[in-house]
C-alpha cells in the first residue's frame, strides 16, 4: 500500500493546485490558521472556476431567470419548468471540453455520464440527450482521433443508458484546433410533486454513499478544467476521469425506485471535485454541517489519502440525506441493483464540515465561507481595439454560378449531412421520438398527452466573435424559430458558455456582451433561463476560441397533430418565403467557406420580427396548415431550399427576388413554409395579419431543383446535391 | 394471456415493449426480475434490448447466466413463446437457446436507423399476423448484429426454415453484400431467426419502436399482435 508523501503548505504549493496568493490569505483569515493540506485542496477545488463561477456570476445575474413556467431556477443541479399534464422537464447543458481535448472518448463520456446525473439527481427520469460538438478544421493535427473519440464517447454512454440522443449541432472551425468543445444537454420528466433537491437539512440525518468506489482518478479534474491547455496539457490525462455507462444506468434505477421510498432528504452527484463539491454544496445550500467519517468510503485501492478522497473524480457515485432511522430501507433498494452503500456521516447543525480519518481529525472547515460566499471577481473588461476595423462591411463576391457555390457548401463539413454521427447515437430508444435528429427541433411524445416537446440547440461562434451582443441575442431567435418551425411554444433556456481565459479584458468583454445579448433576446421572448454552465480558459497557447455560447431551449407542442417536417413532402405543395431579405454578409457561411473571409458585422436581430415570425409559425402549425417549415439561418435562402429536398428526394420550382450572392444572405427572421394548394390563401391572410412579410415563391415537386432569380434559372438534380451533401462527411473523415 | 418482460440489470428496452404490450395491444403484461427464477404463469416471454450487464465480456454472455434464464429455458422447452429483441437475441444466442453468434457491426460502429426486412417465414406464432410478401420497415440500434455461423449450420438453418428475417431492399430483393440494405454485415442478411419449433424467436429490429401511427411507422405493431394473440390461442387450446 502507497501514501502518497503530501507537500508542505505554503502560497507556492496553494499556487500549484490553482489557489492564488489573495485566494490563500483569505483562507487563512476564515480559518484564522494555517490549512492543512487536504483543506487547501479542498478550498482550491470549490474556489475553483469551474466550481465557484467567480469570474461569472456578477454577469450571470443578468439572466431573466423567472416565468410562469419555472419549478425551480439556476442554483440546483439542473432547472425545472412546468409542461402541463401534471409533469415538469428539467434539464440542463454542461461542457466538457477540457478532458475531451486530453482523451476524446473517457472525456465525451463522462461528459454525458455527468449531465445525466445532474437530471436523475432531481429525481426526473432522462429520456433525451443532445449534444453540440465543435471541432476543429478536420486535418488539424489529431482532430480526426479526435471527431472518432468524442462521437463515439457521446454514443457509448447515452446508448447504453437507453436514453436517446435526438438532437445536437456540430460545427468546425480553425479556432478549435486546440481546444474542441463538447457540450451535452439532458432533459428529463418528472410529476410535478416528485422533484427532489440538493440541500442537506436534519442534524443527525444519515448521509449515505451510493455507487462506485473512490479511486485515484479524475483527481483535481475542476482545477484541471480551469487552467489553459499548453505544451504540457498531455501530462494532465490522469486528471481524466473515465466512465462506465451501465453503472451509471443501474444507479439511475437505484435513485428513481429509491426516491419513491420517500426516505431521502437530499441527494446529490459527485461530479467535478466530487465529494468535496457533492457535500459541501448540499451542506451550503441547507445552511447546515457535516461530518464525514473517511474511514467509511468505498475506495477502489486502500491508502487513499483524505485529499484524494476528497478530489477523486471517479465517476458513478452519489450522496444523498436520509431520514434517520430510515437507511435499511435505502441500503435494501440499492442492494438490490447491485449497488454498494456506506454511510460516511451526518448531517450536523455546525456550519462546519468536519473530516474524521485514523482516529483523527483530517480537516475542520466552515462551509458557507468556502461555498455560499467564495470569491467574486470583477475582471478587467476591454472591447477590442479593432472593433471599427472588425465590422467594416465586407466586399461580396457575386457568385459566378449559383449552382456550383450551392454544390460547394453542401460539400462543406460544416452543411454536409451529419448522419455519419447521428446514425452512431440511438435516436429511438424509448419510443417517444417523433422527429430526431436532422430537424429544425427535435420532437418527443410527452406519452399519454397529445403534447409533444420540442429541443434545439444553436450558436453561430463567427456571428459571437465580431459581435456577442448580436451574436448571443442571434442564438436565442434561431432556437426560437427552431422550436416554432415545429410549433413549439418555449418554456426555458439552458446554455453552455464557452470562452477563453476570462483574465485577458477581451475575453471578459466578449463574455459580458453574450450574456447581455442573450438576456435581451430571453427577456423579449419571455424566456426563462432556467439553468447552464460556464466554460472558461478554452485556450491553447495564448489563443482563445471564438465566444461560444450555446443555448439549449425547449418548448411545448401542444398537439403533435399536424406538426411539421423540416422536408418537403408533396408535390404540389406551395412554398412560402417568410420574413424580410436583406443582403447581409457580416461573418457569413458564404464569405467563410467560399471566399475564406472573415469580416463584418453579423445580421441585425430584430426580436420583434422574431416574436411575429415565431406566434405566426406556432399558429399556422396549431391550424395544420403546414406541411414543411424550415428556418433560415447558415447559409441563407438556397442551403435551406437544398435541405427541405433531401429527406425525400422532392424537388422544388422557385422564384425569388434574390439575385447571384443574396441567395446565401444570412438575414434573420426568415423561413420557408410549405402547405396545400388550399392552405396557400389561409397561409398569407395570417402572415399579413401576423405583420409578417410573405411571398409564395413556386411549388414543391419533380426530382429537380430549379431557382429562377433575376432573370436567370439553374436546375440542380436533387438526387446529386444528395449524394454531395450525404457523402461530404465520411469522406472528409477518410471513410 | 400473460406477456413477461425480463429485466436485466442493463435493460432499456424493457419500459418500451412493456408499453406496447400494455397500452397498445391491452394485454396483462408484467416485468420479471432477471434474480427471480420464476416467469409469474407468462405465456409470452420478452427479452428487450438493452446493454445487460453493460454487455461486458461479450454481448448478453453473463445476463445468460442469470437465475431468470433457467426458468425461460425451461418455458422455451415446454413450446412457450419466448422472444428476443436487439440484446434479448444477443441473450438467447449466448444461453444456447437459438444457433449461432453476433460479431461486432461490419463498420465497427453502432447504427441506428431504418432497415428493411423480408419474413421468410408467415405461420410462425409471431409473424402469422404480417402480410404476406410486405417488405418491413423497422429500425435497428445495435454495434454487434452481425450474425454468423458456419457454412454447414447455416445451411441446415435455412434448410429447416429457422431463417425468419432478412435486411433487404425496399423493394425485398436480397443484398447481403451491400452496407446500404445489410447494415451489420450479417450471414446471408440474416436479421432474426427461429427455433426448430418456431416458439422462441431471436432478432436484431425493434418492433417495439414502430407500433404506434404518432412515430411516423406502424410495421412492428403486426408482430407483437401475432406474438399476443398466438399466446390467447395457446391458453385457449390448452384450457380445451
Amino acid at each position: 500500500m502507497t501514501v502518497l508523501q503530501e507537500p508542505l503548505v505554503s502560497a507556492e504549493t496553494a499556487r500549484s493546485i490553482g489557489l492564488n496568493r489573495e485566494e490563500f490569505e483569505r483562507l487563512k483569515k476564515i480559518l484564522g490558521r494555517e490549512p492543512n493540506w487536504t483543506e487547501l485542496g479542498i478550498t482550491s477545488a470549490l474556489w475553483s472556476e469551474h466550481c465557484s463561477y467567480k469570474s461569472s456570476k456578477i454577469y450571470l445575474r443578468e439572466f431573466p431567470t423567472e416565468g410562469p413556467h419555472v419549478v425551480q431556477g439556476p442554483g440546483e443541479n439542473a432547472g425545472v419548468v412546468d409542461i402541463g399534464y401534471g409533469w415538469v422537464a428539467v434539464f440542463k447543458m454542461e461542457s466538457h471540453n477540457h478532458p475531451s481535448f486530453i482523451e476524446p472518448y473517457q472525456g465525451s463520456m463522462t461528459g454525458v455520464g455527468g449531465i445525466l446525473r445532474d437530471i436523475f439527481t432531481m429525481g426526473a427520469r432522462p429520456i433525451a440527450c443532445m449534444d453540440a460538438l465543435r471541432f476543429g478544421e478536420i486535418d488539424a493535427p489529431r482532430m480526426r482521433s479526435l471527431i472518432d473519440g468524442v462521437v463515439r464517447g457521446v454514443g457509448d454512454y447515452g446508448n447504453c443508458m437507453g436514453i436517446p440522443t435526438v438532437g445536437g449541432e456540430t460545427g468546425f472551425h480553425r479556432c478549435y484546433n486546440g481546444n474542441i468543445l463538447v457540450n451535452a444537454f439532458a432533459l428529463g420528466i418528472a410529476r410535478h410533486d416528485e422533484v427532489f433537491h440538493a440541500r442537506a437539512s436534519g442534524a443527525g440525518n444519515p448521509l449515505l454513499y451510493v455507487g462506485s468506489r473512490t479511486g485515484r482518478d479524475g483527481i483535481h479534474g475542476a482545477t484541471m478544467a480551469s487552467e489553459s491547455f499548453d505544451a504540457e496539457s498531455e501530462q494532465k490525462r490522469p486528471t481524466v476521469q473515465v466512465g462506465d455507462p451501465f453503472t451509471e444506468k443501474i444507479l439511475l434505477e437505484a435513485c428513481l425506485e429509491a426516491m419513491r421510498t420517500g426516505a431521502i432528504v437530499a441527494i446529490q452527484d459527485m461530479g467535478a471535485a466530487g465529494l468535496t463539491s457533492s457535500t459541501f454544496e448540499m451542506a451550503g445550500r441547507g445552511g447546515t454541517g457535516l461530518r464525514l467519517d473517511l474511514d467509511h468510503v468505498p475506495l477502489r485501492q486502500p491508502g487513499l489519502t483524505p485529499y484524494e478522497m476528497m478530489l477523486s473524480e471517479s465517476q458513478e457515485r452519489m450522496v444523498l440525506v436520509a431520514k434517520k432511522g430510515r437507511e435499511e430501507e435505502l441500503e435494501q433498494v440499492f442492494r438490490r441493483w447491485g449497488l454498494e452503500v456506506a454511510k460516511i456521516g451526518e448531517v450536523t447543525d455546525t456550519g462546519h464540515a468536519v473530516l474524521l480519518w485514523h482516529g483523527g481529525t483530517a480537516a475542520d472547515i466552515p462551509i458557507r465561507p468556502l461555498t455560499e460566499e467564495a470569491p467574486v471577481y470583477r475582471r478587467p473588461v476591454a472591447e477590442p481595439s479593432d472593433l471599427a476595423e472588425r465590422w467594416r462591411a465586407p466586399e461580396v463576391p457575386q457568385p459566378a454560378d449559383p449552382r456550383q457555390a450551392l454544390e460547394r457548401l453542401l460539400a462543406t463539413p460544416e452543411f454536409a449531412s451529419k448522419a455519419w454521427i447521428t446514425t452512431q447515437y440511438d435516436h429511438t430508444v424509448r419510443t417517444n421520438t417523433v422527429q430526431g435528429p436532422g430537424g429544425d427541433a427535435a420532437v418527443l411524445l410527452l406519452k399519454g398527452t397529445p403534447a409533444g416537446l420540442a429541443m434545439t440547440c444553436d450558436v453561430n461562434p463567427v456571428y459571437c466573435y465580431f459581435d456577442p451582443r448580436r451574436g448571443g441575442a442571434q442564438a436565442v431567435a434561431e432556437a426560437m424559430r427552431n422550436l416554432a418551425c415545429v410549433g413549439a411554444e418555449p418554456v426555458g433556456l439552458t446554455d453552455c458558455l464557452n470562452f477563453g481565459n476570462p483574465e485577458r479584458p477581451e475575453v471578459s468583454w466578449q463574455f459580458r456582451e453574450a450574456i447581455r445579448g442573450i438576456s435581451e433576446a430571453c427577456r423579449a421572448f419571455g424566456v426563462p433561463v432556467i439553468s447552464g454552465n460556464v466554460s472558461f480558459y478554452n485556450e491553447t497557447e495564448g489563443a482563445s476560441i471564438y465566444p461560444t455560447p450555446a443555448v439549449a431551449m425547449v418548448g411545448v407542442i401542444p398537439d403533435l397533430a399536424g406538426v411539421p417536417e423540416a422536408s418537403f413532402r408533396n408535390a404540389g405543395d406551395r412554398i412560402v418565403l417568410l420574413g424580410e431579405d436583406r443582403s447581409e454578409f457580416g461573418g457569413s457561411a458564404y464569405l467563410r467557406l467560399l471566399h475564406d473571409l472573415e469580416q463584418g458585422r453579423p445580421p441585425a436581430v430584430d426580436l420583434d420580427a422574431e416574436l411575429r415570425l415565431a406566434r405566426l409559425l406556432r399558429s399556422l402549425v396549431a391550424r395544420g396548415l403546414l406541411s414543411t417549415a424550415h428556418d433560415l439561418s447558415e447559409g441563407g435562402f438556397l442551403i435551406s431550399l437544398a435541405e427541405a429536398c433531401f429527406s425525400r428526394l422532392l424537388g422544388a420550382r422557385v422564384e425569388v427576388p434574390l439575385a447571384g450572392a443574396d441567395l446565401f444572405s444570412e438575414s434573420q427572421g426568415r423561413a420557408i413554409v410549405a402547405c396545400a394548394a388550399a392552405a396557400l390563401g389561409p397561409v398569407l391572410r395570417a402572415a399579413e395579419e401576423a405583420g409578417v412579410p410573405a411571398r409564395e415563391i413556386g411549388e414543391v415537386g419533380g426530382d429537380v431543383l430549379e431557382v429562377r432569380s433575376a432573370g436567370e434559372t439553374f436546375r440542380a438534380p436533387v438526387a446529386g446535391l444528395h449524394e454531395i451533401w450525404s457523402t461530404a462527411l465520411p469522406k472528409a473523415l477518410g471513410l | 394471456m400473460k406477456a413477461g418482460v425480463v429485466v436485466f440489470p442493463g435493460s432499456n428496452c424493457d419500459h418500451d415493449v412493456y408499453h406496447v404490450l400494455k397500452h397498445v395491444l391491452g394485454q396483462e403484461t408484467s416485468f420479471l426480475w432477471h434474480q427471480d427464477d420464476d416467469l409469474q404463469g407468462s405465456d409470452l416471454v420478452v427479452l428487450p434490448g438493452g446493454f445487460a450487464y453493460g454487455d461486458y465480456l461479450r454481448a448478453g454472455a453473463l445476463a445468460a447466466l442469470s437465475p431468470v434464464m433457467g426458468a425461460v429455458r425451461r418455458h422455451a422447452e415446454a413450446g412457450g413463446l419466448v422472444l428476443g429483441i436487439c440484446n434479448g437475441f444477443q441473450v438467447l444466442l449466448e444461453a444456447g437457446l437459438l444457433p449461432g453468434a453476433m460479431r461486432r457491426n461490419q463498420n465497427l460502429r453502432f447504427l441506428c436507423r431504418d432497415v428493411y426486412l423480408k419474413t421468410e417465414r408467415n405461420d410462425l406464432p409471431f409473424t402469422w399476423k404480417l402480410p404476406a410478401g410486405k417488405v418491413m420497415r423497422i429500425p435497428i440500434a445495435h454495434g454487434e448484429g452481425n450474425y454468423e455461423d458456419s457454412p454447414e449450420r447455416l445451411d441446415a438453418l435455412e434448410a429447416n426454415g429457422q431463417v425468419v428475417f432478412r435486411y433487404v431492399t425496399p423493394e425485398g430483393a436480397r443484398a447481403d453484400d451491400d452496407p446500404q440494405w445489410n447494415p451489420n454485415g450479417a450471414a446471408r442478411g440474416i436479421a432474426g431467426i427461429c427455433n426448430p419449433g418456431g416458439n422462441v424467436l431471436g432478432m436484431m429490429p425493434h418492433p417495439e419502436r414502430c407500433s404506434e401511427p404518432i412515430l411516423g411507422n406502424t410495421d412492428g405493431l403486426a408482430l407483437l399482435a401475432s406474438a399476443v394473440e398466438a399466446g390467447s390461442r395457446v391458453l385457449l387450446e390448452t384450457a380445451r
